[in-house]
């Protein structure tokens, strides 16, 4: 099976589920925004731009503008790329933490695999939004504090998974053989097992971009956001107090979080269609 | 001996208290009726003496009283002093009691109780009364109802340190000789106000109830006040909208509600009675650092704020824009002085002088900027001072933290730029000259110099204007003081915080004084309709 056709079989199957047609084009709608909204709506969305309290649907404010006369459409555009940002690098390195000790340990198995586990153990325990606001406060709000705590929250489930996946594959007859030739461990993690589990790491993985985008936007709603970046958990946060008086303040960063959540979740689950088939036929 | 002297408007306030009732009210008032108010954050202490806080002094000033209380212009009013004299060389004061005053556990109250409270618990407990208290050099009780202050040397804001929060007299029956902050009796106060403490459910209300035996005849005229804890600020206005409590103050009711609630028709709206605390806000430079320790850079930045965006847009038009140090309600105030209109060339012109050029990213200089942890309406002031400086190339970041963090980094000197809110109680030299003298720069205390100011001239003159007599040698000393400050810009004074006070029409002489909703309560009345 060349690689192009494994490309287009994957498409046939991904495509069969229409929800994750849905979601994979508001997900490109809004990496595009993400990737050429500064360029299309040039400007800082920080700038106190209008009168404050402007009813939105007005020509020159669409979405109407918050509480210091910023422009809503503005910070959604600008605050895509910080909460799709967050969200892919606290996902990514949150997977690489995973992946590494998840397959460590479903490898070596035995003392290795157990301390391992307990260590992972000893962060599961902790309730992960309450972890996360601990790491945050302590180490004061920034983009690079909030990328750690929620990639330091999130790792524990990968590695379990990853670890489970390693245990059955490494009694397979392919690893053995590689074993039998004489490969070094290392050679064997990653080239021979690895790639056989990636489908549900990339499962996993899409999911917790949208997870991760939602921990940002509460850590901001609580106040514990990066006070120097808009994000859309901060707008809702500022807006908060003056929901009864402004509900578009909220309204619009609300939305675009729901939708690109719902995205990345519909996006997830046709991913797991395509990458394990048989499982999705039997199930239906 | 010298000769003594009266202070007239003190006489004249003396006398309004013998007079019928406010005539802006043509009822009589009648006895009766329950007050509801608004409290937040739940005080800590009833035990105004060891809790300076503004809940604490909020509940507890109905319940102890202080020698004086101080009208809206900040003329001292008669408090459980009846009458006052100053002697001539400014260092001997004389007050007389009113008779019959009685504890609320029924023991009289006497001249004995205010030099135990002044030369013995305030020196121990009060850190505001302290080094007010420490001028005296004697302090006596030639009768039952007479005490007299010797001070060491002149103070005229002596005069001025009278108020339930700063001085509360406190039974000596009950504290004298024990340990003063752990005595059971502070969880049952004992005072002689017009109220007692009746009921402290904690998390829900303060029950109030009338003290029967209240030294003024027929007063108060309310049965109980009810102070209803109510912690969340939504759930605050509605209980003003729906009257289920009657009164709100300070930040109870947020800025932005106010014009909402201001339109109802069976509230009152004042911002009257803040006179005696008048708090400030301002940006603060650490000036340990540069580019804050040069002058042209925090003129820069007081020329790129503008203030009418601030007061209109962040406080909804409740404030003052501040001309200086010292605020407009307190004494020696003078406008007189330069002035710092939003000018973006001027600034720019400053910053250019000082060499700080823009790089090719338009940038001049990078700060950090520690928000003030107090609520929304402080994040969107540092987010307002972020865009307001960006547009002359200063480059803020902002620096987000809790209550303790952030105080620890301002006391401990570790910041760049920060907001600051203070009161300055009454006098210049109660609540403003802490943050300018060199002898005040104590590393590990809030609310002291903490950005480092120090200037000979400013020391000399406020130490000298703190001891003078001749008013219009001190009025000179002040308006210099002001002058060189503002001058300076050791801080950028931004505005003079108004509060809403909200009543509810069904209740008259509820804020009668400059000390507002801290004050005794003794003649608010219910209208009935």
């Amino acid at each position: 099976m060349t690689g192009m056709e494994g490309l287009r079989d994957f498409w046939q199957r991904y495509r069969r589920n229409k929800g994750a047609i849905v979601g994979l084009a508001v997900l490109v709608l809004v990496l595009a925004t993400a990737l050429l909204g500064p360029t299309l709506f040039p400007g800082n969305p920080w700038d106190m731009a209008g009168a404050p309290f402007q009813k939105p649907f007005d020509p020159e404010f669409p979405l109407g503008t918050d509480t210091l006369g910023r422009d809503i459409l503005m910070g959604i555009v600008h605050g895509a790329r910080v909460s799709l940002l967050i969200g892919f690098v606290a996902t990514f390195a949150a997977v690489s933490l995973g992946v590494i000790l998840g397959s460590v340990a479903g490898y070596y198995g035995g003392l290795v695999d157990d301390l391992l586990m307990r260590f992972t153990e000893f962060f599961q325990t902790i309730p992960s939004f309450v972890f996360a606001i601990v790491l945050v406060a302590i180490f004061t709000p920034s983009i690079a504090s909030i990328v750690a705590a929620i990639a330091i929250v999130s790792w524990p489930p990968v590695a379990r998974l990853v670890r489970g996946e390693f245990l059955t594959l490494r009694t397979r007859e392919f690893v053995q053989a590689s074993v039998v030739l004489g490969r070094s461990s290392r050679h064997i993690i990653f080239v021979e097992i690895l790639p056989n589990a990636v489908s549900p790491i990339i499962v996993a993985g899409s999911l917790m971009v949208a997870t991760a985008i939602l921990i940002e936007s509460s850590l901001s709603f609580l106040g514990l956001g990066d006070p120097n970046m808009m994000s859309w958990g901060f707008m809702i946060g500022s807006a908060r107090t003056v929901l009864r008086t402004a509900w578009w303040m909220s309204f619009f960063p609300g939305l675009a979080i729901l939708l690109t959540v719902l995205a990345l979740n519909l996006v997830g689950e046709g991913l797991n269609d395509a990458l394990n088939p048989r499982l999705t036929r039997e199930g239906r | 001996m010298p000769t003594k002297r009266f202070l007239t408007p003190l006489a004249l306030a003396a006398m309004l208290v013998m007079m019928p009732d406010a005539p802006a009210d043509a009822q009589q008032p009648q006895r009766g009726g329950t007050l509801s108010s608004i409290i937040s954050p739940e005080p800590p202490t009833l035990m105004i003496g060891i809790s300076q806080t503004t809940p604490t002094a909020i509940v507890a000033g109905k319940i102890y009283e202080s020698l004086l209380r101080y009208s809206t212009d900040l003329k001292p009013m008669p408090g459980l002093a009846k009458s006052w004299e100053v002697s001539e060389d400014g260092r001997t004061y004389t007050f007389r009691l009113h008779e019959n005053v009685k504890w609320h556990d029924g023991q009289p109250f006497t001249a004995e109780d205010v030099v135990f409270t002044a030369t013995k618990y305030l020196i121990e407990v009060h850190p505001r009364s302290r080094p007010i208290m420490q001028r005296a050099e004697s302090v006596t009780a030639p009768d039952r109802n007479t005490v007299v202050f010797r001070l060491k040397e002149p103070f005229a804001p002596f005069i001025m340190a009278w108020e339930p929060s700063t001085a509360p007299i406190v039974p000596k029956h009950i504290y004298d000789g024990t340990n003063y902050r752990n005595n059971p009796a502070n969880q049952t106060p004992i005072g002689t106000g017009p109220f007692k403490l009746q009921e402290w459910v904690r998390g829900s209300h303060i029950h109030l109830v009338r003290n029967d035996e209240y030294w003024q005849p027929g007063k108060p005229y309310l049965d109980a006040i009810y102070y209803r804890v109510l912690p969340d600020a939504g759930a605050r206005v509605v209980a003003m909208e729906t009257g289920q409590t009657h009164l709100s103050a300070f930040a109870d009711i947020e800025t932005f509600e106010v014009p909402r609630l201001k339109a109802m028709p069976h509230l009152e709206l004042t911002t009257k009675g803040y006179e005696y605390l008048a708090q400030m806000v301002w940006l603060d430079f650490n000036l340990r650092n540069p580019p804050m320790n040069d002058r042209r850079f925090r003129q820069a930045v007081y020329y790129a704020m503008d203030r009418d965006f601030i007061r209109d847009r962040i406080w909804f038009g409740l404030g003052k824009i501040a001309t200086g140090p010292i605020h407009s309600s307190i004494p020696h105030y003078d406008a007189n002085v330069p002035k710092y209109p939003l000018d973006l060339k001027k600034s720019e012109q400053l910053l250019d002088e000082m060499g700080l050029k823009r790089g090719t990213d338009g940038v001049r200089v990078r700060v950090t900027l520690d928000a003030l942890p107090y609520g929304d309406i402080y994040k969107r002031l540092a987010e307002y001072t972020k865009q307001a400086l960006a547009r002359v190339g200063i480059e803020v970041t902002i620096r987000t933290s809790d209550v303790a963090g952030w105080g620890d980094r301002v006391r401990n000197w570790d910041y760049e730029m920060t907001h600051q809110v203070l009161s300055q109680l009454g006098h210049p030299a109660l609540g403003v000259s802490r943050l300018y003298i060199t002898s005040n720069i104590r590393k590990g205390v809030l609310f002291s110099n903490v950005n480092g100011y120090t200037n000979p001239r400013i020391d000399e003159l406020f130490s000298k204007a703190a001891v003078a007599v001749e008013p219009a040698q001190i009025q000179a000393m002040y308006s210099e003081i002001q002058r060189i400050l503002v001058e300076d810009v050791p801080v950028a004074w931004l505005l003079e915080l108004e509060f809403p006070t909200f009543i509810n029409k069904q209740f008259r002489n509820v804020v009668t004084s400059g000390i507002g909703v801290r004050d005794n309560f003794a003649d608010v009345h219910m209208v009935r309709q």
